[in-house]
């Protein structure tokens, strides 16, 4: 049985910066996983790669046992990765509803339809309600999405990821900005993710690592430091140094 | 237990009527909209003087909309709208001389004819795709097509003009008079079903992804919009609406030259949907409208100076910002009110 996603051998240089070394991680069906490193480890150029925005020097990625290193990010999207980002990347005209709505329908090869209004759709309205309702923007999803607290939008930017009905869910730092008074609600809302849904955290809060995952990889220097449970990471003295050092900030 | 059940359910229940409802209220027809409408088929009735005037204000109402289609949903900027604008003028034109004098034809093979030169330049628009390269693929394309109608004389006439353009009665029973009655009639008939089609489109999952592409392409394409694809297919639409106002110019005024395709017709056509606000169709129409009045009002009391003030009220309108002008207006009419 393949694993959710992989990567075997991921290498990736800017000029003579190796950002990515030789990293092979697996992500296990239903994973709660999370991916920490110190500032300029390499997380966000490991993830870009995941999500094809670059293409790695070397080595491969495998969604669900495809090999899906060639192909671009639409059809990444369509074959069942879901990402969300560190800064916000929504649609600031479109509401929670239409945001909501247009992942749904371009999950159904619907979204070429230059005919039919979604007000006819039924089917997916209860889509969209069904995630409205899990992620509590009940009370603003008519609003146009710029106009929503900070907290909210980093809620729809979960919502969104997810109408897509991903089976590797990517979050990039979901906690990072929110102001504190809106932290536990976002930190529930992880918490009720679908279980059949494999996630990969990528993560400075530790707090929020810890709480979230079953298991953790660090990263350091662009390549895979220590891998293990919660409880060995947390124990592992090398981890430990690197982030109580502090000399790879910057 | 029941009961519990429906409470339960209750609440889901209503946001799924919500959505529904919300999703439903972009297609639903405004007041203001019916009454746009219902004063242009007035006014062809009440302004029988003025019907060359108004064809002008149709045509380069349609041309206009045609941009809003790809700048105001796609967010695709072009200085070379006129392309299309010129070679279906010209298709429209060649189409009576050489094939058939039939207007529909003529109509339907100009926007095929710039529906094609648009999908084969839009894929340039994806290769780099900053507003400052799209802005110079769009001029560069316009400005090898005048060169081309220039050079192809023995086609296009050159720089005389395409001579011999006569235009057979519509459906067979209306034919084109000097006064410009059929043929104001026949452009607010074509503007208003061309219209419609654009107004279902940009209310469509199709359009919707056009606006999530203008927020946001980065995301656009992370939720599966395949965003190449859409942006060629918006731009072939826009081009055969740009291309069948073209022809509507030649039908009505049986004459093409090479001003069809120079420069300021996409200069001009930018202006007039800033003037009139982008992303929301009607843009176009109004600012051509305004356009074109402003043009005859000012070149009647300032003949040489009229561009002046359009200039004038374009950079006063863009530094003001278009959208605080209605808020300006309600204030005054508030204010106006309270004093009354």
């Amino acid at each position: 049985m393949s694993a959710a996603l992989q990567t075997i051998g991921l290498h990736k240089c800017f000029g003579g910066l190796v950002a990515t070394n030789d990293v092979t991680l697996t992500l296990a069906h239903g994973a709660r996983h999370a991916l920490i490193g110190p500032n300029g480890a390499g997380k966000t150029t490991f993830v870009n790669q995941l999500t094809g925005v670059l293409a790695p020097d070397a080595g491969q990625v495998l969604l669900g046992g495809i090999d899906i290193t060639r192909l671009g990010r639409t059809q990444r999207v369509r074959l069942g990765l879901g990402r969300t980002f560190q800064i916000n990347q929504l649609f600031g005209d479109l509401t929670p509803v239409e945001s909501i709505g247009l992942a749904v329908s371009e999950r159904m090869r619907g979204g070429g339809d230059f005919w039919r209004g979604l007000g006819t759709r039924r089917d997916i309205a209860r889509e969209i309600a069904e995630l409205i309702e899990r992620f509590g923007l009940g009370d603003v999803m008519a609003l146009p999405t710029r106009d929503l607290s900070y907290g909210k939008q980093r809620l729809l930017e979960i919502a969104i990821a997810l109408a897509g009905a991903p089976r590797v869910l990517l979050l990039d730092e979901p906690a990072a900005g929110v102001p504190e008074a809106e932290r536990q609600d976002l930190l529930d809302t992880l918490g009720r993710l679908p279980r059949d849904v494999s996630i990969l955290l990528i993560e400075h809060d530790m707090d929020l690592v810890f709480s979230f995952a079953d298991r953790i990889s660090v990263l350091v220097n662009g390549g895979l430091f220590a891998e293990g449970t919660v409880a060995e990471i947390m124990a592992h003295p090398g981890v430990r140094a690197v982030y109580l050092g502090g000399d790879e900030h910057g | 237990m029941t009961a519990t059940d429906d409470r339960a359910d209750a609440p889901a229940a209503s946001i799924e009527d919500r959505a529904l409802a919300l999703l439903a209220r972009t297609r639903r027809w405004h007041w203001a909209e019916a009454a746009f409408w219902l004063g242009a088929a007035a006014s062809f009735a009440l302004l029988p003087d003025s019907h060359l005037l108004l064809t002008e204000i149709a045509i380069l109402g349609l041309f206009a909309l045609s941009l809003d289609l790809i700048l105001g949903y796609a967010g695709v900027v072009s200085l070379g709208h006129g392309a299309f604008f010129g070679l279906g003028a010209y298709v429209a034109g060649l189409t009576s001389i050489h094939l058939t004098a039939e207007p529909l034809t003529g109509l339907l093979l100009a926007g095929v004819a710039a529906g094609l030169l648009g999908a084969l330049t839009a894929p340039l628009l994806l290769r780099r795709a900053t507003d400052l390269t799209r802005l110079m693929v769009t001029l560069g394309v316009a400005m090898l097509l005048y060169e081309a109608a220039n050079r192809m004389a023995w086609l296009t006439g050159g720089a005389d003009g395409l001579q011999g353009v006569m235009i057979d009665p519509i459906l067979g029973r209306f034919e084109f008079d000097l006064m410009g009655r059929t043929g104001y009639a026949y452009s607010l008939v074509v503007l208003f079903v061309l219209f419609l089609f654009a107004r279902r489109v940009v209310t469509s999952p199709f359009g919707m992804s056009l606006r999530a592409i203008r927020g946001n392409s980065l995301r656009a394409a992370t939720v599966g919009v395949p965003v190449g694809r859409r942006i060629i297919a918006i731009y072939t639409m826009a081009a055969v609406y740009a291309g069948i106002a073209g022809a509507l110019l030649t039908q009505t005024t049986m004459f093409v030259s090479l001003d069809v395709v120079a420069f300021h017709r996409s200069a001009d056509v930018l202006l007039v949907l800033v003037l009139g606000g982008i992303g929301y169709l009607y843009g176009g129409l109004v600012g051509a409208l305004v356009f074109k009045l402003l043009q005859d009002g000012l070149s009647a009391i300032t003949p040489q100076y009229w561009q002046f003030w359009i200039g004038l009220i374009l950079v006063v309108l863009v530094l003001i910002g278009r959208d605080r002008v209605p808020a300006l207006w309600r204030r005054a009419v508030r204010r106006g009110g309270a004093g009354a």
